[in-house]
């Protein structure tokens, strides 16, 4: 089974990153842009007996490693 | 007194850490492998900064798990000194050790420079030898150093003293309150962003990192009673 998954920056958490790409979007004359976010998309291909089983392992990877709550959101799909 | 430094793959201050130890209070140390799967040996463990596991992922979100990491844990839990500097300080917020997360500076810049840091807590093993509301000066070198927590985590820290160090003057990575250094509730793990093992001689710039080292020597003998001497 084939996963993706999405860690994002908690909304009232800093972005530098995403604040620096916004500034170079508006220097290259994209004044239209409000707001960047920069996260992080993981692709996950697992082994598991059915969907039920692969969101309990995806949730647990996130909880576990893939993000850190305490700054980052996650949220995950499977396809299939 | 017996010291460990923890290695991981690409820490880099390693040796920094382990020869602070020795120039400063001159106790037996030894660098434990992140391997290890036993750290009764020792009484305080130092987690020194670095890269480790190439930043992979997040700072410290993959050296969490190595083999040591469930030691140290249990190292914790008994009581004994632990201190994360830089990366070492990622890793333990990332492993729980201690409150908060460490994110990206502010201005994206590696800040790499002495700072001024006021003693917020003179209390813990490892800053007894300062006074409180004293300015020392020790060099930071870290691009993902913003200490980041939430409201209520931050009250949670203001109201048990954990926060043990904060900027003075200039805030270099845009940490909540000029935070540069946190403890956790007992005071027995202490993480921070400057390297006191980089301030060890007046010839290096400062020494004002000396007492973190003989700090946690006190700590150590009030513990085990004052009748063991030197």
């Amino acid at each position: 089974m084939k996963a993706k998954v999405y860690v994002t920056i908690k909304q009232n958490v800093l972005d530098p990153q995403g604040n620096a790409v916004q500034g170079a979007l508006h220097s290259l004359g994209f004044g239209e842009v409000a707001k960047v976010r920069i996260g992080k998309f993981i692709e996950v291909e697992l082994n598991a007996a059915d969907r039920a089983q692969a969101e309990q392992q995806l949730k647990a990877m996130c909880e576990k490693l893939l993000a850190n709550t305490v700054v980052e959101d996650y949220r995950f799909e499977l396809e299939g | 007194m017996k010291f460990a430094v923890l290695v991981f793959p690409a820490s880099n201050c390693d040796i920094d850490m382990f020869k602070a130890v020795e120039d400063t209070v001159g106790e037996p140390v030894e660098y434990v492998w992140h391997t290890a799967t036993d750290l009764t040996p020792y009484d305080v463990i130092l987690v020194p900064g670095g890269f480790s596991y190439g930043d992979y992922l997040r700072c410290g979100a993959i050296a969490q798990f190595a083999p040591v990491m469930a030691e140290l844990h249990k190292a914790v839990e008994s009581g004994k000194f632990v201190l994360g500097v830089c990366n070492g300080f990622q890793i333990l917020t990332e492993a729980g050790l201690l409150p908060g997360a460490l994110i990206r500076n502010n201005r994206l810049k590696f800040r790499c420079h002495p700072v001024d840091l006021v003693v917020e807590n003179n209390r813990t093993a490892f800053t007894n030898g300062y006074c409180q509301g004293e300015t020392i000066r020790i060099p930071i070198a870290h691009g993902e150093g913003n200490y980041y927590c939430d409201e209520q985590t931050l009250e949670r820290l203001k109201t048990n003293n954990q926060i043990v160090f904060r900027y003075q003057g200039d805030n270099p990575n845009g940490s909540v309150e000029n935070i540069a250094g946190v403890s956790n509730e007992r005071g027995n793990v202490v993480g921070m962003m400057p390297h006191p093992e980089r301030a060890v001689s007046e010839l290096l710039g400062s020494a004002d990192g000396v007492r973190m080292f003989t700090s946690v020597l006190n700590a150590w003998r009030e513990k085990n009673g004052a009748a063991i001497g030197r």
